[in-house]
């Protein structure tokens, strides 16, 4: 059976939410309205037991504590918290001074987490940017040979939002125990997709999003670790004193109580979720590389998660293999509709070439993929390609054998 | 997606793609220019070549492009425009001409700027080959 067109494959942009969520929220839109905060009636009790269950189901699947959870509006915001918030708790000089703490962090991190590394930069910290090796990982090794003594941050993803390379989290978490630094993780891609133990893996922060695990937009979490150590925060947000003074503000409680049960049904599905993911990207990457020559998967060929698939096309632009890939919606490495015209920041921190980099495609597959649907990514993908090659004078250069990083091109 | 009709058009049904041979024999043939623009690392490199008759009139032209959309409907319009013309005519092709005929955003006028350069790389290439002094080399921008 032909697949429903525009066919979505941009999993890691955001999910669909499952109908079992919505179904879950809808009655917190309206007989069940109160606010959580309101401990005088009925109203208030519902909205705060719908939350304290949310909070339970977001504890169960990462390993943690109920009490660890604070409730935010999505990754960005708890990367804000845990990252400001840590950085000026445990600043060893104060505002206004230099020298106020050094904070580890890498090349090719989201924007979530470069940008408050950066302002605390400005604001007197300062910062290491670690540099990924060509498989894309930050390993344990790479983060001890950059601890200092007044280290007291180290903020790294578990898993990368563009090509869904694994970094050496338990690892840099013991690591980070032993030196007594705290550490953070943006685990946007990597919680509901993979098992997660917070105590085991030795977090003591943890970013997470409902929209990227099937539940709704505008509501995320942070784990903030209560003992072995007890992590303290400065609150971003001053108010009501919600979230244990972290985070004030009213409580979304219809999102947390879909951000809840989307997480109890990824901890329900993860391993057949997992496992029949792994098949199609693998399917997808294997297809594609065997029947387009000079195609590149980035990253490292393993220890990567499951749904995400990043992968270049030697001689195409990048833009115009978006347009030809009209019929799937996926997310390219080159950022050419903005003036720019530079490619992806995160390609280009693994060694990516260039040229490589203006041509990858990010395809994110998710709960909703079907097998049709990635036989008919690949169709269009190899016609594309084709089609472009054929007008390609770069790609003509290559089949008369002439290496195109010789030539010496008059730079526009 | 902001494509005009016209370049999804050019992009799905483009004009005159090819060559007149590989690189080695086109750089011998004294009847085609050959212009080369852009640098793969820009996102675009556009590759024109024109043939010429014995009275001067592009008889032929052919167009590959590296780009995107709309590099690649600019250089698929310019071939169109430049087969029957004069070499002085072609130098008249203005990139302003390619962005109103395509509908072309701020964004992408370098796509026509350097179907311009293009126009005028191929034609220095053929007066080059030809011995005559070039009266116009890349349009300064």
């Amino acid at each position: 059976m032909a697949p429903k067109l525009p066919i979505f494959l941009d999993n890691a942009a955001t999910t669909r939410c499952d109908p079992r969520v919505v179904e879950a929220m809808l009655p917190y839109f309206s007989e069940k309205f109160g606010n959580s905060a309101s401990r005088n009636h009925k109203f208030g009790w519902e909205g705060e037991d719908a939350v304290e269950l949310a909070r339970e189901q977001a504890a169960a699947l990462i390993g943690a504590n109920p009490k660890e959870i604070i409730f935010t509006s999505g990754s960005t915001e708890s990367n804000n918290l845990a990252i400001k918030g840590a950085a000026e708790m445990y600043a060893k000089a104060p505002v206004g001074q230099t020298g106020r703490g050094h904070i580890i962090t890498a090349t090719h991190e989201h924007k979530a987490v470069l940008d408050p590394c950066k302002r605390l930069q400005r604001e007197g910290f300062d910062v290491t940017f670690l540099e990924p090796g060509e498989d894309g990982i930050i390993t344990a090794d790479m983060v001890a040979g950059a601890i200092r003594p007044d280290t007291i941050l180290v903020t790294l993803m578990w898993a990368n939002n563009e090509i869904g390379t694994i970094n050496e989290l338990p690892q840099i978490g013991k690591l980070c125990h032993e030196k007594e630094i705290i550490l953070h993780t943006d685990a946007t891609q990597w919680v509901g997709k993979m098992p997660t133990d917070v105590e085991r893996d030795c977090i003591d922060l943890m970013s997470w999003s409902a929209h990227k695990m099937y539940g709704p937009k505008g509501v995320g979490a942070l784990f903030v670790r209560r003992r072995k150590p007890r992590v303290r925060l400065e609150a971003l947000i001053d108010g009501g004193g919600h979230e244990r003074g972290m985070r004030s503000g009213t409580l979304n409680v219809t999102g947390i109580v879909g951000f809840g049960k989307a997480c109890e049904l990824c901890k329900e599905h993860m391993e057949q979720e997992c496992e029949r993911l792994v098949k199609l990207r693998r399917k997808l990457e294997t297809e594609l590389s065997k029947r387009i020559e000079v195609t590149q998967v980035n990253g490292h060929a393993d220890k990567r998660l499951p749904h995400i698939c990043n992968i270049s096309f030697g001689f195409v632009e990048g833009e115009s293999l978006m347009m030809g890939v009209k019929d799937i919606a996926c997310s390219s490495g080159s950022a050419c509709t903005s003036a720019s015209l530079e490619p992806s920041y995160v390609l280009k921190a693994l060694g990516v070439g260039d040229e490589l980099a203006h041509s990858s495609l990010r395809l994110s597959l998710g709960r909703w993929t079907t097998e049709e649907e990635v036989d008919f990514a690949i169709e269009q993908i190899v016609k594309a390609v084709e089609h472009l090659r054929t007008m390609s004078p770069l790609f003509d250069l290559h089949k008369e054998g002439i290496d195109i990083s010789k030539i010496v091109w008059q730079a526009h | 997606m902001a494509y005009s009709d016209k370049v999804v058009d050019h992009f799905q049904h483009p004009r005159n793609v090819g060559s007149f041979g590989t690189s080695a024999d086109v750089a011998k043939r004294t009847d085609v220019g050959v212009g080369i623009v852009g640098a793969p690392e820009c996102g675009d490199v556009m590759q024109l070549q024109i043939k010429v008759n014995e009275q001067g009139l592009i008889e032929d032209a052919k167009f590959k492009c590296f780009g995107c959309g709309s590099a690649i409907a600019s250089s698929s319009l310019a071939t169109e425009w430049l087969k029957g013309k004069s070499v002085d005519e072609a130098l008249t092709i203005k990139n302003t001409q390619i962005v109103e005929e395509l509908s072309l955003p701020p964004v992408k006028i370098h796509c026509s700027v350097l179907a311009e350069d293009s126009i005028r790389a191929a034609i220095a290439d053929y007066r080059k080959k030809n011995g005559v002094v070039a009266e116009t080399t890349a349009a300064a921008h």
